[in-house]
């Protein structure tokens, strides 16, 4: 179905909070390098989803979760793996941006200094780099030193970005991340996701269909914690196989 | 409404007035600068110097202590490191410490004193304090760190960083201005307690030399002074309240300065 690798694969893997079974047999691949979006209803497993393959899930209680989570050739339940490691290897950008309670220069550097242990003007370059590849340098050089509360939401979901980016992951998972911003800001947004997936494999969740339609290479439809169908973007779109993929996209369920 | 108000605020008005009237004419520069000398507590000259420093030596080692091992336990109750199942037994615990009347924690503490072989010492009442500040500094913590916002955690675990160091680099700073508010309210209650410095700490008409010795405080003074049937003294200990009152006063100013100072960075 795609040439390259898959980047991250599922193998059966279920999701219990209590006694509700939310992930039902989910087996999915996810290809690297692409911009992979997860579509569905509210209230289909989609976030659930997003947050077991960072093992974000499991800081609550009464989870439980069984199946293989399989990221670059590892599973990632495996007890050799790191769970700080899987984590900073995936950078994750929320519904609504939460910048750290510090200022907007530490926000970036946190992530630096917590793993690295290099000069102050290397954490600057490092800062400024991140920045600039999140498009927020120009609005904030001369305010590094400002707390990040006073950014507007779309700054700081940049800012989330650069913090994201300053630990060098490989994946990015976004969890519908302009749902809470104005039409200009989300655009940058999608700009920014345009530009990064030629380098990093980026996992988006979305209930917009249209931003799905606009970014999206490669599309897993969720449906009730299953997965009906997932296949290419242009074939997805275009093409739906399953008839509640076809009535999803045609706006008949929402 | 308008009824309410002016209950709360003629309460606050009478208390004050009432010390301030009656202890005015006590208030003298000796009063805050010289420790008690021989006959001051039949009217003679001297001060209370002892009990200022007492107190203060008292208390404040007592709320950082308060502080420190309130902090872990606070960070520590979070649902990120135990099951809430477990946490709202400790939670449970802490309420009742709290409601514990301040003499239980002197006689107790004073059980523990004659057990070891302790006298009354500043380090006895210290250990008093500590514990009744306890649940006050660790249940108000526990409170406005959770209310955290837990994509905020989401946020600082997913660039790899341990439940460690979120804790105590993100989240405690996320909550600065709700900890700074329970280590002063913790402060104002363990400066002005008599009861369970009583037994601990003892009187002393000297200021303590080391954390051995007998310490008097504001509260134990003014208690003194008032058993007395000179009415002279007994204003001196109305002058001695006042103190309390001003000290007291500025602890919640300065709380109010500090939490406002340290929103700063908060995020909403």
């Amino acid at each position: 179905m795609f040439e390259e690798s898959a980047k991250i694969e599922t193998k059966n893997l279920n999701v219990y909070y209590n006694k509700n079974h939310i992930l039902k047999d989910v087996t999915i691949n996810i290809p690297s390098n692409k911009l992979t979006a997860i579509i569905g209803p509210s209230g289909c497993g989609k976030t659930t989803l997003l947050k077991t393959f960072n093992r974000l899930l499991e800081i609550r209680d009464n989870v439980k979760i069984s199946g293989e989570v399989i990221v670059d050739n590892e599973n990632i339940f495996s007890s050799k793996k790191d769970v700080s490691d899987i984590r900073k290897n995936m950078g994750l950008l929320s519904q609504k941006p939460y910048p750290l309670p510090m200022s907007i220069y530490d926000n970036v550097a946190y992530g630096i200094k917590i793993h690295n242990n290099i000069k102050s003007e290397e954490i600057d370059n490092r800062v400024k780099y991140c920045l600039n590849e999140s498009g927020i340098w120009n609005e904030v050089k001369d305010r590094l030193n400002e707390p990040a509360s006073c950014l507007s939401l779309g700054q700081q979901q940049r800012l989330c970005l650069a913090r994201a980016l300053s630990v060098e992951p490989e994946i990015f998972l976004c969890d519908e991340p302009t749902s809470a911003l104005d039409p200009i800001s989300a655009q940058q947004i999608e700009k920014l996701l345009n530009k990064l997936k030629k380098n990093f494999t980026i996992i988006l969740v979305t209930h917009t269909l249209r931003q799905a339609k606009r970014l999206a290479d490669y599309v897993i439809f969720l449906y009730f914690g299953k997965v009906i169908e997932e296949g290419l973007a242009s074939e997805i779109f275009n093409n739906p196989k399953k008839p509640e993929t076809k009535s999803y996209i045609d706006g008949d369920i929402s | 409404m308008i009824v309410s108000l002016i209950i709360v605020i003629s309460c606050l008005i009478i208390i004050i007035g009432l010390v301030v009237f009656n202890g005015a004419s006590s208030i003298s520069v000796d009063m805050i600068t010289q420790t008690p000398s021989g006959g001051y507590y039949l009217g003679k000259g001297g001060g209370i110097l002892n009990a200022i420093l007492g107190s203060l030596f008292l208390a404040i080692p007592a709320t950082i202590l308060a502080y420190l091992i309130g902090l872990a336990i606070a960070l520590y109750l979070q649902k990120d490191f135990i099951h809430s199942k477990i946490s709202t037994i400790i939670r449970l615990s802490l309420d009742i410490l709290w409601g514990i009347p301040s003499i239980i924690y002197g006689i107790f503490c004073l059980m523990i004193m004659m057990i070891l072989g302790i006298g009354t010492s500043l380090i006895a009442g210290i250990f008093a304090l500590t514990l009744l500040e306890l649940p006050i500094i660790t249940r108000y913590m526990d409170e406005s760190i959770k209310m955290v916002p837990h994509g905020l955690k989401e946020g600082a675990y997913s660039l790899g960083s341990t439940k460690f160091e979120t804790a105590l680099k993100v989240v405690r700073k996320q909550a600065t201005p709700g900890i700074i508010a329970g280590v002063l309210l913790g402060l104002g209650r363990g400066i002005g307690d008599a009861a369970s410095i009583l037994f601990t700490a003892g009187f002393s008409d000297n200021i303590p030399g080391s954390i051995f010795d007998s310490t008097a405080s504001l509260p134990t003074m003014i208690y003194h002074l008032y058993s007395s049937p000179i009415p002279l003294v007994r204003e001196r200990a109305y002058a001695a309240a006042f103190i309390l009152l001003l000290i007291v006063f500025f602890i919640s100013i300065l709380s109010r300065y500090l939490s406002r100072k340290f929103t700063r960075h908060v995020i909403v």
